[in-house]
């Protein structure tokens, strides 16, 4: 299925109707282990870039945001008892939440896999 | 006196590895416009003169004044091993332990404090202490904002130490939320107000349990209509009273909060106190402030860290769960100490005769044949109201003349209460010392 | 080691404090108001207590036992005589509550309080100070919350507060408690402000600037003034973190420059010990203008000369603590300056300054610096390698020494931040420049040694990952 990516380097895609979303592997190494993830409660309502959820690891705190405006209609629970799928599978086991999307079109705004992969280049390391 | 120790050679050697002619060279960054315009501080002083300095201070105070005034902060007795092992210098003298491998002492120790407070309020998670009760309560009603998002309004009991109140609100002042209190009837929490004023605006219903007139209570059910709310409830503690005392973690609290001066701490005429912070589990990643947690080394070896770090402000920064950079380190390690030595039963002991003494103290005040009024004869601890047929103010102030602190008068926080004067007695109160109290009490309404 | 609720022993007993309690007299509550059982506290003996802590206690570094260089924290030897004062029970025995009612029975603390009122005003040269708040963060909050007051007096709109990126992170946290945003300026090449973009970024809306001076990288900025007037023309106010004041007593007060509002810490630069982390004591200071929003009660002096408390409370920001602050740990700073006096602080602040920039020249070959040039009273080296401050740490570990400060400031990568203070001998540097410099070469040539680090102590290095994971922090069993 085609991904879609921020320049905060979340990662969406579209499952059954509904946005699946996560970080990107680049990130998920940037960040290092993480040690907790506070998910983001059902029914959370969140617009394009709005803040989703936080994520901590030993020396970092960060804020994930939304890719797009819509709804959380449900996360990923085994995040709670094991934060390291978001190390070891950032890009599928590790998702983060499911939205119901408010307005489809906000997808095509974002960046393809291949203009992200271009784009993290350009940051180096 | 000073404490360099640099001999005229070391400073020679020193700036000539440095490459200047004389210390002050090192300051030359700083223009001379800029220099300090005054430094108007006294002569330097050897040690033996500043010791006699400090004779002529000590001598100032009152001596052997006895103490009948609690509002929070007590005269207990401190075994001896409490100051003994505080004071040795590898617990009085490292800084936070960031560096685990060589700090172990100091943060098994906290988590060992930790694991101590779980045991006495029931509460599941403690952190590694704040500053104060006061700063700890609001601490408290900081992170039940936190965790309730959008809720705004804390409902507070006058019942709740008058000082903690003034610095909840001196804490929120700039938040944008509505702080409700509601007047105590009867020496009690006015329950079916402060039920009723709960709603689904409410953050957090705040408590102190035995309150600031001595009263005890059990909140059990204030705190599951708060619940039923979706708001938090917090519960002031105060630890000796534990000994014998239903635990906020038996009432059903979310966080408990609370003064841990009792715990072995000396008064030192305010501080340094130590300011106790506890939630339930479900809580912990909220909970500001230190928090101690055991880990494991290669090898397999059980050792402490500083856990959760990123919950603080050296790495989350304006998004931390609040400005702590410290806890009350040692004086944490006193009240475990304090719990430690007086152990289990010793413990219940000194509790129990803290009630003893002041329901003794009651009923002889009571006893004397003087228009003094007993207005509450519910359940106390440790303290208790009387109202005088004078200013209570004016009574404390006589009575010190005599070198008795008779009590706080309660006019002060609570208007209109000019008589009311609020009586302690500890386990280190006498029975000589009762009858002094009792005769210059008599003497007074005499007069 | 065993954790002391697995040496409990059922039944055993501690200290007796209270003697038998005599049965019937007990007059126990109803049943509803009393915990079920016991709260589960350990049973030991003193003796085994006393065994116990003390063997904790040697599993750690302290100044009394361990050269101590760790950046910001200025952790000087703490002079015995400060706890004589500190332990007299004519001290320990006062109820602060004594103070409404009766300041002639506590009238040797309360002069104590004037006269280190007076002491810190003359030293950051400010106009007034309360001794109210209990650490560094708690004076930064109650500057905040004064700035918040001037503020609003003058219906002044703000929203913001500026601090640099190498600020400490209780700036930005203070800042928040108190309402506002934070905007970051990042600091430039030369370790100082990037003043275009302070330029830039002030404005109608910004509510003040902290600034910590010397800076966290230990420059001094020559600008401050010019700094202090760009901010004045906004209408935001200057607040100025003490934390770094060991380096300039004497020599620069902040009340001079320009800076409204000041915090100390009495704990580092007034070498009160910092037992284990806290408690410390953080003094705020301020101009006249805003003496009227300090904390109260306020000591200040009678008609007769005599000492008393104000309780007036208009205009104040209100209780910060409950009583006058860290009484015990204010009168340990006091006694401290009136042993050192006005040339014993100024030769300590010399002297600090000396033995950073002894310590930073002798280091220079051996580490990247990012920020040549001299120092103030601590300096700052990169480790470069990712991971290598951690492990140099660990290092001086296995060889006494307490590490420098490491990732901090943020700024520069793999940290090192060294303050040695003016209580150490110049025998005392070398040997720590002499192993810094066997670190550096291990870090080419045997770079597992130092991965390896600390094989001396209780325990190697904790996994933290773990720790944070599964968090256990409540003995259970």
């Amino acid at each position: 299925m085609e991904k879609f990516y921020t320049k905060n380097h979340e990662w969406i895609k579209i499952k059954a109707g509904a946005g699946v979303i996560g970080i990107s592997s680049y990130a998920a190494q940037q960040l290092g282990d993480i040690t907790f993830i506070e998910l983001p409660q059902t029914g959370y309502v969140a617009g394009k870039d709005d803040f989703l959820c936080e994520a901590e690891s030993v020396k970092a705190a960060s804020d994930i945001y939304s890719p797009v405006s819509g709804e959380v209609i449900d996360v990923n629970k085994r995040l709670q008892d094991s934060p390291q799928l978001i190390n070891t599978s950032p890009e599928d086991e590790g998702w983060i939440a499911t939205v119901k999307l408010k307005d489809p079109e906000e997808i095509k705004n974002l960046l393809s896999e291949k203009e992200y992969k271009e784009y993290i280049k350009t940051l180096g390391q | 006196m000073n404490y360099t120790p640099h001999t005229e050679e070391d400073i020679k050697k020193m700036l000539k590895s440095i490459g200047v002619s004389c210390v002050e060279e090192l300051f030359d960054v700083i223009p001379q416009e800029l220099r300090a315009q005054s430094f108007e501080l006294p002569e330097s002083m050897s040690e033996q003169g500043v010791s006699k300095e400090i004779e002529r201070l000590l001598s100032l105070n009152g001596s052997g004044i006895r103490n009948f005034a609690g509002g929070g902060f007590y005269d207990h007795y401190i075994p001896s091993a409490v100051d003994f092992l505080s004071s040795r210098s590898e617990f009085y003298t490292p800084y936070t332990p960031y560096q685990s491998e060589c700090s172990q002492g100091t943060l098994q120790a906290l988590y060992e404090y930790q694991s101590a407070i779980c045991r006495l309020t029931g509460m599941d998670v403690s952190n590694a202490s704040v500053y104060d009760g006061g700063t700890a309560a609001a601490e408290a009603v900081l992170m039940a904002l936190n965790i309730t998002r959008n809720r705004r309004k804390i409902i507070i009991d006058s019942g709740v130490n008058p000082l903690y109140r003034e610095i909840i609100h001196t804490y929120t002042e700039n938040l944008n939320i509505e702080i409700v209190e509601v007047d105590s009837i009867n020496y009690r929490a006015d329950r079916k107000k402060l039920k009723g004023l709960t709603d689904k605006d409410t953050a957090a219903v705040l408590l102190q349990n035995p309150n600031f007139f001595g009263a005890v209570d059990d909140y059990t059910d204030i705190v599951a209509a708060a619940a039923e709310n979706g708001a938090l409830s917090i519960l002031l503690f105060y630890p000796v009273s534990l000994g014998v005392l239903k635990t906020p973690g038996e009432m059903g609290f979310d966080i408990a909060a609370g003064e841990g001066q009792s715990l072995g701490i000396p008064l030192s005429f305010g501080g340094p106190y130590l300011g106790i912070l506890a939630a339930c589990k479900k809580y912990l990643r909220k909970l500001p402030g230190r928090i101690a947690g055991a880990a494991q080394d290669s090898n397999g070896r059980r050792g402490y860290v500083l856990s959760m770090q990123a919950r603080e402000q050296h790495i989350r920064r304006e998004k931390a769960t609040s400005n702590i950079c410290t806890n009350q380190n040692l004086m944490a390690l006193r009240a475990l100490l304090y719990m430690v030595l007086t152990g289990k039963s010793g413990f219940v002991n000194v509790s129990k005769k803290n009630l003893m003494a002041a329901a003794k103290l009651k009923e002889t005040i009571a006893a004397l044949k003087t228009e003094i009024e007993i207005p509450f004869y519910g359940p106390v601890y440790n303290e208790f109201v009387i109202k005088l047929p004078v200013d209570a103010r004016a009574a404390v102030k006589k009575m010190l003349q005599q070198k008795i602190l008779a009590g706080v008068p309660l006019g002060d926080f609570y208007p209109g209460r000019q008589n009311e004067l609020l009586v302690c007695a500890t386990e280190s109160s006498s029975d000589e010392d009762f009858k002094l109290y009792t005769d210059a009490l008599e003497n007074l309404l005499k007069l | 080691m065993k954790l002391i609720f697995q040496k409990s022993v059922k039944s055993r007993k501690g200290v007796d404090i209270t003697g038998a309690l005599q049965g019937g007299t007990e007059k126990l509550p109803e049943a509803k108001y009393l915990r079920h059982s016991p709260a589960e506290l350990p049973e030991v003996s003193e003796l085994e207590a006393v065994r116990h802590y003390v063997g904790l206690s040697r599993q750690n570094f302290s100044v009394d036992t361990n050269f101590y260089p760790l950046g910001s924290c200025t952790m000087k030897y703490n002079p015995k005589i400060l706890e004589k004062a500190a332990s007299a029970d004519a001290f320990t025995g006062l109820h602060p509550i004594l103070g409404f009612y009766s300041c002639e029975s506590c009238a040797g603390a309360l002069e104590v309080l004037y006269r280190m009122q007076e002491f810190l005003s003359e030293i950051t040269g400010m106009h007034s100070t309360s001794l109210q708040p209990m650490a560094g963060a708690h004076g930064e909050l109650a500057g905040m919350l004064m700035v918040r007051k001037y503020h609003r007096k003058k219906r002044n709109n703000k929203k913001f507060i500026i601090v640099p990126d190498e600020s400490h992170g209780t700036n930005p946290a203070s800042a928040a408690m108190a309402g506002y945003g934070v905007v970051t300026i990042p600091t430039g090449p030369d370790g100082l402000l990037d003043i275009d973009i302070l330029r830039e970024k002030l404005s109608g809306e910004t509510a003040a600037v902290i600034l910590t001076c010397p800076n966290t990288v230990g420059k001094f900025d020559p600008r401050i003034k010019q700094i202090s007037s760009l901010a004045r023309s906004r209408d935001a106010l200057m607040y100025y973190d003490g934390a770094n004041m060991n380096a300039i007593m004497g020599k620069v007060r902040p009340g001079d420059l320009g800076f409204d509002i000041v915090h100390l810490n009495l704990h580092k630069t007034f070498a009160t010990p910092h037992g284990g982390g806290g408690p410390g004591a953080g003094p705020v200071g301020v101009t006249k203008e805003l003496s009227e929003y300090l904390p109260y009660p306020r000591v200040v002096k009678d008609e007769d000369d005599g000492f008393a408390l104000s309780f007036d409370r208009k205009k104040s920001i209100g209780r910060i603590a409950p009583f006058y602050g860290n009484f015990s740990v204010i009168l340990k700073a006091f006694i401290y300056i009136v042993l050192l006096g006005k040339e014993g602080l100024k030769d300590a602040s010399e002297k600090a300054v000396l033995n950073a920039n002894y310590i930073m020249k002798n280091l220079n070959a051996s580490f990247n610096n990012p920020y040549p040039g001299h120092c103030m009273h601590e300096c700052v080296f990169s480790a470069s390698e990712p991971g290598m401050a951690m492990n140099i740490a660990k290092y001086l570990i296995d060889n006494n020494i307490h590490p420098p400060t490491v990732y901090f400031p943020l700024i520069v990568k793999e940290a090192l931040m060294i303050e040695p203070t003016e209580t150490e001998s110049l025998q005392t540097l070398d040997n720590f420049i002499d192993l810094m410099r066997k670190a550096s070469e291990l870090m080419k040539k045997d770079p597992q040694r130092l991965q390896d680090s600390p094989v001396s102590m209780p325990v190697g290095r904790l996994d933290e990952v773990s720790a944070a994971r599964q968090p256990d922090v409540n003995f259970t069993s």
